[in-house]
């Protein structure tokens, strides 16, 4: 393992003092956590917006704090949800007096432990607190035999739309109504060309050949739902943005935003070529792009690999998602 | 055994936990690489070294178990966080008044309960609960209608969690992380069954010493080793 760390078990708090002292003018750090929150949180008079998982995932989610997105980010150990008492922390220091929307990905231990977390801040409190559990991972399918789909890279569009209702001034109620509705219409579907190596285990989660490749990936480097032998970049956006979009049941004439999203390990380059793809599918089959982000959003340390996300438009997203946001990965100008 | 001796039992089993989650961090962790997200042993480790840190020896056992419930809470982080340390400190309640066989039963029976509701996990879903529930139920009955001692019931209840590891690998995942993996997760043991079982183990070494030479008898009505032991599930 070649990797630019100390120790192990340090690299969480190295990471977050390095980026306080990258982005000192949006976030600053809650003593003794590893929460980050905006630089002038709480913001008064409007809905905090807070999320937060496993690290290893940057820019998520820090990277989405500051004006029109976040107000607070809890970061866990690599690829672990944060603690309860990290998170009900987070909450009470992003309530600005309206209520706290928590934006969390549906994977058990973050499930588990904001829940946890809204449960003690509501017993301590008179915070009003909701949440919405995000789950656009469309390899995995919802059924009773499996824990639901996952949450991965369409989380950053309910940031986005979420964040850009809070500034607006939206109530509780009706971010959550615009946070769950972006939830309903985003899909994703991601690739691994190679695993991870995770700095306390410094080998590679899973084993994959040199012409081996994972369709269906999390973002926490456990293996996809399917290996298949490698195929070229055409092949690969065919096959994901395939199911993506049967997921969504698009009809002509519908209009999108798409994000092509790195693993953390896949060059923009390629990333382009998977960009140029995905667009000449949509095109052939009629569907409007209004917009689309290539960049590394939501990884998976050092994983090679990609996934696709699509969102379907309407003009109430439209505006929120072109609403200003300023924040160290993502910024929207007006 | 007074009260004295049961803190310094529950002390003696959280060392021997904590000891034995260190031992086995590699294992586990390579065991939920194969199929979740390879940070099960050093997560638990993590959170049982912080036990240790803030462990009370002076507290009594109700509380020294919460404590040590709330130390996994807020260090281990992930689904066990909730799971091991909730778990925990939800069922520490049953010794208010001490350690005796019948309390340890509620202990156990309390702590499978709220594992269960947190994790909406049932027996065949791949999960510690497959070790969990024939571990809790054996020691159950042992102690209630076969009137065994708390020592004995303990040690059927280890050899129930060990046979609860080896059906989790012959099973497909329905919840946890490995459920993405659907039919590839067939052929891997669960690592929250495993850790569970290797809790349960250590519980039953230290209560071993504590009880050695009582008669089955004598145990019964002292009891307070059984709980020791399904304390090891969660205090582990």
């Amino acid at each position: 393992m070649k990797k630019l760390i100390n120790e192990p078990g340090d690299v969480v708090d190295e990471m977050l003092d390095g980026m306080v002292m990258a982005h000192p003018e949006y976030v600053r750090r809650l003593e003794g956590t590893n929460v980050l929150t905006r630089a002038d949180a709480p913001v008064d008079g409007k809905v905090g917006i807070v999320s937060g998982g496993g690290s290893g995932h940057e820019p998520t989610h820090a990277g989405y704090l500051g004006a029109g997105m976040l107000d607070g980010a809890a970061a866990g150990e690599v690829f672990t949800s944060p603690t309860a008492d990290q998170l009900q922390g987070m909450i009470d220091a992003c309530d600005g007096g309206e209520g706290v929307l928590c934006v969390v990905k549906n994977y058990e231990g973050d499930v588990m432990n904001f829940e946890t977390a809204i449960e003690f801040a509501e017993m301590e409190g008179d915070t009003e607190i909701d949440h919405v559990v995000v789950d656009d991972d469309v390899a995995v399918e919802d059924s009773l035999y499996t824990s639901g789909r996952r949450g991965v890279c369409g989380t950053i569009l309910v940031h986005k739309v979420a964040g850009a209702a809070a500034a607006r001034g939206d109530d509780l109620a009706e971010v959550k109504r615009l946070a769950e509705k972006t939830v309903e219409r985003v899909a994703t579907m991601g690739t691994a060309l190679t695993s991870c190596t995770t700095p306390e285990k410094g080998e590679p989660t899973f084993d994959l050949d040199d012409d081996e490749i994972e369709l269906g990936i999390g973002i926490h480097g456990e293996p996809g739902v399917e290996r298949v032998d490698v195929m070229s970049a055409d092949a690969i956006t065919d096959h994901l943005t395939e199911r993506v979009l049967d997921d969504l049941a698009l009809e002509e004439g519908a209009e999108v935003m798409t994000i092509v999203n790195g693993m953390g390990a896949t060059p923009l380059m390629e990333l382009y070529v998977v960009n140029r793809r995905l667009q000449e599918l949509l095109s052939e089959r009629e569907i409007e792009v209004w917009d689309g982000w290539i960049s590394d959003y939501m990884t998976s340390l050092d994983m090679a690999g990609c996934s696709i996300t699509v969102l379907e438009l309407d003009a109430e997203f439209k505006e929120l998602l072109g609403a200003p946001a300023d924040t160290p990965a993502l910024t929207v100008r007006e | 055994m007074n009260e004295d001796t049961q803190r310094e039992a529950l002390m003696a089993a959280l060392e021997a936990v904590a000891e034995r989650v260190e031992a086995e961090k590699g294992h586990l962790t390579d065991l939920d690489s194969a199929i979740g997200d390879a940070d099960h042993g050093a997560n638990l480790d993590r959170g049982f070294q912080a036990a240790l840190e803030g462990a009370d020896p002076e507290a009594a056992p109700d509380e020294f178990v919460k404590g040590v419930g709330m130390a996994l809470v807020s260090k281990v982080g992930g689904a066990s966080g909730p799971l091991y340390g909730g778990s925990l400190a939800h069922a520490s309640t049953a010794f208010e008044g001490g350690i005796d066989a019948e309390s340890s039963v509620a202990f156990a029976e309390s702590y499978l309960e709220k594992t269960k509701d947190r994790g909406g996990a049932s027996v065949g879903d791949k999960t510690m609960v497959d070790a969990l529930t024939p571990a809790v139920h054996t020691y159950k009955r042992a102690i209630e209608e076969d009137e065994v001692a708390p020592l004995t019931a303990l040690s059927r209840a280890v050899d129930a969690a060990e046979r609860g590891v080896e059906f989790t690998t012959a099973i497909r995942a329905n919840k946890g992380r490995a459920s993405y993996l659907g039919w590839r997760s067939v052929g891997h043991p669960d690592p929250g069954a495993t850790s569970t079982l290797y809790m349960l183990e250590e519980l039953l070494g230290v209560a071993s010493e504590y009880l050695e030479g009582e008669t089955d008898a004598e145990l019964r009505v002292e009891g307070e080793e059984g709980d020791e032991g399904e304390d090891g599930e969660g205090a582990k």
